[in-house]
């Protein structure tokens, strides 16, 4: 090529990592949210080193002993015990292990679920397209708690069950998500090209359309990761979910339910953990979506 | 004379517009009666504005679209459902924007590789990688660019990626969608370069939609100029830009604006709008538009008339 | 005394990797009536200039300048309060999309009567009068009835009619035209730039034309300056560019027009405009320049005399023997 252009100097542009990086650190609450999640992430994984007791041992002897600060407490047992004997921090270190189960199977589940039936929809013709929408507009009418307790009720109450019906409940946002998203990309000129190409259908959704729609369903996947350890939490407490003595958030603080007014340490600590966790992913997932969302970036 | 890779006849192509729970719905006429030929080597424009039906024709070229009547033959095998596999390698299409075309989550090597894996499976992936890296060379880029994503490139570079990625399978065919129009001035020299060498080097047939009259000028051999889905006007280049027998083609000419102060040409005013394609006034749709326009523009649609210089006017010149 | 006088202007903006310069020394000196054409390739910074003027540059970016005064005023130490006053009233512009300028929900007779309303504080009676004459003004046919019209009701050429009518509402002493004709269709850009042309003369409005297309310059505009990765290398009377273009970019832009070649082979200008991370030491047209030599590549070139059009070049082609003495 005798006037091809062969630039003098080529000098490397930021990757897509750093420029991420970037945007997600100009927003300090998301890098606060990060740190947290981390540090809950960190306590889940290696929980048996760090719990001082086993979640269910009872210490019969120290029966709703106070935290370690006020009168009657002791260092030993650093956030009080519960009406059984068992140590609060321990039981608390390990219902993140519960909770982070939760968020990761709901998000595996509700993503792989939403974003197929997602495609489907979006590269359907318009009947199904149609009966698709509409069933999914049944599911998110019901109101969300409602429907996971019927699904609980009619699958038998057990944390595995609950995580199954919270899953099924936040379908339908992926599916909305990946079908919009899927509906703006497939009409643009290199979806065009690669059917031009001769790629088939399969192809054009999987490997063309889906890659550039993943965005928006990352930031999805942030907030219903919360979602979820909130709903757990939530049937949890009515009895539909984690069957005690099982140390989640939400058995405890049913559990603790008599002794609100003589033993505040037992409520207030696992509603604590929960608030911090949920708040600090919400804090997260907004970071997410400012660094990932093409349309709030300055150039 | 050789023998045309591409005949098309009297292609023709609809679009129903739902007209929603109560309306009615309409048919956009966007393509009607588009006849021609093109040689291996040469170079065809089709020149319109917006609405004229020359994006809809390369879609229908370029097997996207099936068109709801005519038909055309590529490189002797009539295009239809039963031969769209077959003929997929024949005919490819480089679009005008080329920060769309590319798809943004694929290295450039994977752009360039996409339409052998999907055509040619057997190949092997060394093999496969080596076409890759040798058009890369041949529109002008580096091998090393190979593994960059489309956003580390400059719009020019991107649409050499557009132009090789259409060659990969060895076209005979290219269409070209406006394929400098989103570029700027310098780059624009630059790509129309490109084609004209690998149109050289690889005796490719273009069909070149574009609605910038001086880069056709300079690079067509025969034009068409569409109105409204219609072709107006077919002529060799010469005869066409000496002198035009449709009215319309010469206020398009003369609305284009030269780059030369020097020259205070009197311009023909068009007065109106375009009509848009969905209610397309009966007998010439250039009519309404038209400062020759007769009774008999509004009643009576001229057809083509033959010859070399092809005009669809009541009263060519 | 002239009507806008910016000396020196520059214009940063911070991003991911650092901040980048995207006008680097912008000068303009313009007189009531001047129909001035800014050209330039995408990236040259032609239409931030203009925004930083008008105080409608994000936060990212820092404006820097020695002078910068319109119309008696000082742009740069004007209150925000005051500079709304000035803008859309005495400085105006028109963008390059007019499907997306104007506000879908709103039909375009609330649009220019609200203009009107925060500007010139007309009655509503008055108002719409006003509105209807400016239609008019500008060509739309039936303006009375197109008042009430959206804007996805109309098409382009129509919409761009009511973006200049909205811009010559408050009869502005400037309108910047940004790229005013480059979403339009052929015949619909001769209309919009004879309106543009035909309005000029009528009010005696200065004409800033911001534009890529050769051709729209060549018959539309008296001066032009050719602006290259944010700097302006050339400024002259536009027969004069034409003919006799002092700075090696211009003359290499010319040469590329197709309508201009004379072989199958267009001359071209190799590599692309320097971005944020490959901006040259020296000359910024240096590393695509024909003639450059050592000294380009390493030491700023100066900005010329007028009689070599402001050329900001080592080695200006087309001077005469007079001009060089």
């Amino acid at each position: 090529m005798s006037d091809a252009t062969l630039e003098a100097v080529q000098v490397e542009r930021p990757g897509r990592l750093k420029e991420f990086w970037y945007y997600f650190r100009e927003n300090r609450g998301a890098v606060i949210g990060l740190y947290v999640f981390l540090g809950v992430f960190f306590v889940a994984v290696f929980a048996p080193l760090l719990a001082p007791y086993d979640p269910t041992e009872q210490f019969r002897d120290h029966l709703l002993q106070p935290p370690f600060w006020q009168e009657g407490g002791s260092l030993s047992y650093a956030l009080g015990t519960d009406a059984l004997g068992r140590d609060l921090l321990s039981r608390l270190i390990y219902g993140a292990r519960f909770s982070f189960f939760v968020g990761v199977v709901v998000v595996v589940i509700a993503t792989t679920g939403g974003i197929t039936i997602g495609l489907i929809a979006g590269f359907a013709p318009r009947w199904l397209d149609t009966i698709i929408m509409r069933l999914m507009d049944v599911i998110l009418a019901f109101p969300s708690l409602l429907l996971a307790l019927v699904l609980v009720a009619v699958l038998g109450p057990s944390l595995l069950n609950a995580v199954i019906a919270i899953a099924i409940v936040l379908q339908p946002h992926y599916v909305r998500l990946t079908r919009a998203s899927v509906i703006s990309e497939r009409h643009k000129d290199y979806v065009t090209s690669a059917k031009v190409a001769g790629a088939g259908r399969l192809r054009l959704m999987f490997v063309t359309v889906l890659p550039n729609c993943l965005a928006p369903i990352i930031v999805q996947a942030a907030l219903s990761f919360s979602n979820a350890i909130l709903d757990v939490a939530a049937l949890g407490f009515l009895g539909m979910g984690a069957q005690p003595p099982t140390p989640e958030w939400g058995t405890m603080l049913a559990e603790a339910r008599e002794f609100i007014l003589r033993a505040w340490w037992v409520v207030t600590f696992p509603g604590l953990a929960i608030l911090i966790t949920v708040l600090a992913i919400n804090l997260m997932g907004d970071g997410l979506r400012d660094a990932l969302d093409p349309k709030l970036k300055r150039s | 004379m050789s023998e045309p890779v591409l005949v098309a006849e009297n292609l023709t192509q609809e679009y129903v517009l739902k007209g929603g729970l109560f309306g009615q719905d309409r048919i956009v006429r966007a393509l009607t009666g588009a006849s021609f030929a093109l040689e291996p080597g040469k170079t065809l424009a089709v020149v319109g504005e917006s609405g004229c039906g020359k994006s809809t024709l390369a879609r229908v070229i370029t097997m996207i679209e099936e068109p709801v009547a005519g038909s055309f033959v590529l490189d002797g095998t009539p295009a239809g459902p039963d031969t769209l596999a077959a003929l997929r390698t024949t005919v490819q299409i480089v679009f005008q924007d080329p920060f769309g075309s590319l798809n943004p989550r694929q290295r450039c090597g994977q752009i360039l590789e996409e339409p052998l894996i999907i055509n040619a499976p057997e190949m092997p992936a060394a093999e496969r990688t080596r076409r890759a890296r040798e058009m890369l060379t041949l529109v002008g880029l580096r091998p090393e660019h190979y593994d960059r994503y489309p956003h580390m490139f400059s719009g020019g570079q991107r649409q050499r990626i557009a132009v090789g990625r259409a060659l990969m399978l060895e076209p005979k065919v290219l269409v070209l969608d406006e394929p400098v129009s989103a570029l700027d001035l310098s780059i624009q020299s630059q790509i129309l370069n490109l084609l004209v060498d690998l149109q050289e080097r690889l005796g490719l047939a273009y069909l070149f939609i574009s609605h910038d009259l001086s880069v056709v000028k300079h690079i067509a051999d025969d034009v068409i100029v569409m109105y409204l889905g219609r072709p107006v006007e077919i002529a060799p280049k010469a005869d066409l830009f000496d002198h035009q027998r449709h009215p319309y083609t010469k206020a398009l000419l003369s609305a284009t604006p030269m780059a030369d102060p020097t020259l205070r040409k009197q311009r023909i005013k068009l007065v109106g709008e375009l009509p848009s394609p969905v209610n397309i006034p009966d007998g010439c749709p250039f009519a309404p538009r038209c400062w020759k326009a007769e009774a008999r523009c509004r009643t009576e649609r001229p057809e083509l008339d033959q010859g070399t210089h092809r005009a669809a006017c009541h009263f060519p010149e | 005394m002239s009507l806008l006088e910016v000396r020196n202007l520059s214009v940063d903006f911070a991003t991911t990797s650092g901040s980048f310069r995207a006008v680097d020394g912008f000068d303009l000196t313009l007189n009531p009536g001047d129909i001035t054409a800014i050209v330039g390739e995408s990236g040259s910074g032609k239409s931030v200039a203009f925004l930083a003027m008008m105080g409608l540059l994000p936060w990212t970016a820092t404006i820097t300048s020695d002078a910068m005064t319109f119309d008696g005023h000082d742009l740069r130490a004007i209150s925000p309060r005051e500079r709304r006053k000035i803008v859309g009233k005495d400085m105006s512009m028109i963008f390059q999309e007019p499907m997306t300028s104007l506000n879908p929900c709103y039909t375009v007779g609330f649009q220019i009567k609200e203009a009107l309303r925060i500007h010139l504080g007309m009655d509503r009676k008055a108002r719409h009068a006003r509105a209807v004459e400016l239609f008019e003004q500008v060509g739309i046919p039936a303006a009375e009835t197109r008042l009430s019209a959206f804007p996805h009701q109309m098409s382009g050429g129509m919409n761009q009619r009511v973006m200049i009518a909205m811009a010559i509402a408050c009869k502005p002493k400037m309108l910047i035209a940004d790229e005013p004709t480059t979403a339009l269709d052929v015949t619909i850009q001769a209309q919009i730039l004879e309106l543009l042309k035909s309005l000029q003369e009528e009010t005696g409005m200065a004409l800033v034309l911001i534009t890529h297309d050769m051709g729209v310059v060549a018959e539309t505009a008296q001066q032009v300056s050719v602006q290259y990765a944010g700097q302006k290398c050339e400024q002259q009377e536009v027969t004069a560019l034409f003919s006799r273009p002092h700075h090696p970019y211009t003359a290499a832009l010319l040469a590329a027009l197709p309508e201009r070649a004379t072989t199958k082979h267009l001359p071209t200008i190799p590599g692309v405009v320097p971005g944020q991370f490959d901006r040259p030491k020296g000359c910024l047209f240096s590393p695509r320049c024909s003639i450059a030599t050592d000294l380009c590549g390493t030491t700023p070139p100066p900005v010329g005399g007028p009689e070599i059009g402001f050329a900001r070049c080592h080695f200006p082609i087309n001077v005469t023997a007079e001009q060089s003495a």
